[in-house]
């Protein structure tokens, strides 16, 4: 791959990023925290793109020197790139095409958050997130937290700051450990290579007919009942739906 | 590699050693260089992909191959601002800090050399993907190996952000950053005494960068960028596809089988490790979440992820080549396992 080649991958590659970031299409992979960094990386590729073109249209032609290091003849121009002044031949690796890939990944597949397949995969990640005591739960009826504070107080607080308060919950539909739908959110601490589900079983009015990875949103109360998770061991609390209602994917799928 | 590319690569070979022979096939192939090179080559790939952007997107719709997709895109995502963080700097130490500056900052005796790279590690605040193009641009500016590897280690493993987040991560073990910081440190150091000691300098070939030495500042700075990232991000991309086929493919219930015993369990975190390629920044979250282990195999998790990993041999295999990859890794890894085994039976 020739440099002028490797400036439009890397101004394809600076593009993708940029628009992803200043779209909403970055939060299915990063942090919200991440974004003026991911719009400065991509701004210096494309920066380093248009420079690396710019100095390709200056550079002399024809063996007046310049940045031709083999210098001679227009022919060895051509693939100046190629640095012979190490008396070795030196091509320009071939991982440099392998760049396309995440621009292909970013501009023409742009692959959905992780949903319900990852979190059959994993074990629910629960134990990372124990503390020592819950604040009381905030104000509302029904009172919005989420999958992960509902299952942290279920599981540690044995659901004393619950109490008889009912809860509003968001989650998307995953399969459970015996095959019935159970509430599910994907935790992220930096990308969605670390991603980990959160799982809370439902009893009671209990959304059915629902494909997995519909969203939902289910307005119920603390139960004491439990589930094993298989993937790891650890226990999936149950929340006693009331009411639920489909919505649409959340802007911010990942808690 | 396409086929342009290695008709292009046979025709270097003989211009650079010798005079070419008069072959009479020379100018036919010549004049195919000339008119497919690599550019044209992109622009058909794209055209041909934005016409075949149903049939890519539809063969893609499983949901093993649509979570591998996720996965890869959101590693290289989430590496790009650390990797352009990583290319910058290097670039500038390449162009703008004077040889001389490293002689003066660094103690002249390489053996002290290597503890002051270490904890200079400390202050850049940053992950794994940034600090192989800096140590790269240190090596070419004088710095002696042993020390720029030592940085190369530490920089990614102790500096404040990730002791932060392994602090965050593990609230009900204080102990666990004052171990990871420790066991990381020894080994850099080791790692960087071992290189004085047993290193070869021709292991280390930096690939050939156009020679900025006589170029003008500016114009210097952006070919060091070009070619860090073309080089370094290329493969970084084979990295993130590897740890997005781990991620995909190995399930987390063959871990809890190995759980339970104390050998088995150091190891099997040492090797996901290494397999997972999560970022520095990152991976305290993943461990605490593997509470099926003991502290002390989760303490080496923590240490052998900033140090080896998949993205990291294959950017190492980039930056410095195979046969200093080839070395650097396996040993890396055996000494990232013993100081994790050993800081962790004092401290935890």
């Amino acid at each position: 791959m020739n440099r002028q080649a490797q400036a439009v991958v890397m101004l394809l590659f600076g593009g993708a990023i940029v628009r992803a970031s200043v779209t909403d299409m970055y939060l299915r992979y990063v942090k919200e925290s991440l974004q003026p960094f991911l719009i400065a990386a991509g701004l210096v590729l494309i920066a380093a793109a248009v420079m690396t073109l710019v100095y390709e249209v200056l550079r002399p032609r024809a063996g007046s020197g310049g940045s031709a290091v083999s210098g001679g003849s227009a022919d060895h121009e051509e693939h100046a790139d190629h640095d012979h002044g190490d008396g070795k031949p030196h091509r320009e690796p071939w991982v440099a095409w392998l760049l396309i890939l995440p621009v292909l990944g970013l501009l023409l597949v742009a692959p959905p958050a992780l949903g319900s397949y990852a979190a059959g995969q994993a074990g629910t990640a629960l134990s990372s997130q124990q503390i020592s005591d819950y604040p009381p739960l905030p104000p509302g009826d029904p009172a919005k937290i989420s999958v992960l504070d509902y299952a942290s107080r279920a599981v540690f607080d044995k659901g004393v700051s619950l109490g008889d308060r009912t809860v509003q919950l968001t989650g998307f539909i995953a399969q459970g450990p015996n095959g019935e739908p159970i509430l599910a959110r994907i935790i992220l601490s930096c990308c969605a290579a670390d991603g980990r589900p959160i799982k809370v079983g439902m009893s009671g009015n209990a959304p059915a007919g629902l494909a997995t990875d519909t969203w939902v949103e289910v307005v119920g109360k603390y139960t004491d009942r439990t589930v094993t998770d298989p993937v790891n061991e650890e226990m999936i609390p149950y929340v006693e739906v009331e009411t639920w209602t489909q919505i649409d994917p959340p802007k911010q799928q990942y808690e | 590699m396409t086929a342009a590319d290695r008709a292009t690569a046979e025709r270097v070979g003989p211009e650079t050693s010798l005079p070419p022979p008069e072959d009479p096939h020379e100018p036919r192939r010549r004049i195919f260089g000339d008119r497919i090179g690599s550019v044209e080559i992109l622009a058909v790939l794209l055209v041909l992909l934005v016409l075949f952007r149903g049939p890519v997107a539809d063969a893609i719709s499983d949901p093993r191959l649509q979570t591998w997709t996720t996965v890869f895109v959101s590693v290289m995502v989430q590496a790009v601002p650390f990797l352009v963080f990583g290319v910058v700097l290097s670039a500038i130490i390449a162009v703008y800090v004077p040889r001389s500056f490293w002689a003066r900052a660094l103690p002249r005796h390489p053996a002290l050399a290597v503890p002051v790279a270490s904890c200079a590690g400390v202050v850049l605040p940053g992950c794994e993907c940034g600090a192989v193009p800096i140590a790269g641009s240190l090596i070419r500016r004088g710095v002696t190996p042993a020390a720029a590897l030592a940085f190369l280690l530490a920089a990614p493993a102790i500096n404040p952000i990730v002791l932060a987040a392994t602090a965050v991560a593990f609230p009900n073990n204080p102990e666990m950053v004052v171990a990871r910081g420790v066991a990381s440190l020894f080994v850099a150091m080791i790692m960087g005494w071992l290189w004085l000691r047993l290193g070869k300098a021709e292991w280390i070939r930096l690939p050939h960068r156009p020679d900025i030495d006589g170029m003008p500042k500016a114009r210097a700075f952006w070919a060091s960028v070009r070619h860090d990232v073309v080089h370094a991000g290329g493969f970084l991309v084979l990295g993130a596809m590897a740890a997005a086929t781990i991620n995909v493919v190995v399930p987390e219930r063959w871990l809890q089988t190995l759980a339970d015993n104390p050998v088995l369990s150091v190891i099997a975190l040492a090797v996901l490790a290494v397999l997972l390629s999560i970022c520095s920044e990152a991976d305290a979250f993943v461990a605490a979440s593997l509470s099926q282990f003991s502290l002390t195999s989760r303490l080496v998790f923590l240490v052998v992820g900033p140090m080896v990993d998949l993205k990291l041999i294959s950017m190492q295999t980039g930056v410095f080549g195979r046969r200093f990859a080839s070395r650097f890794a396996p040993a890396t890894f055996a000494i990232c396992i013993l100081a994790g085994v050993g800081v962790g039976a004092v401290l935890l």
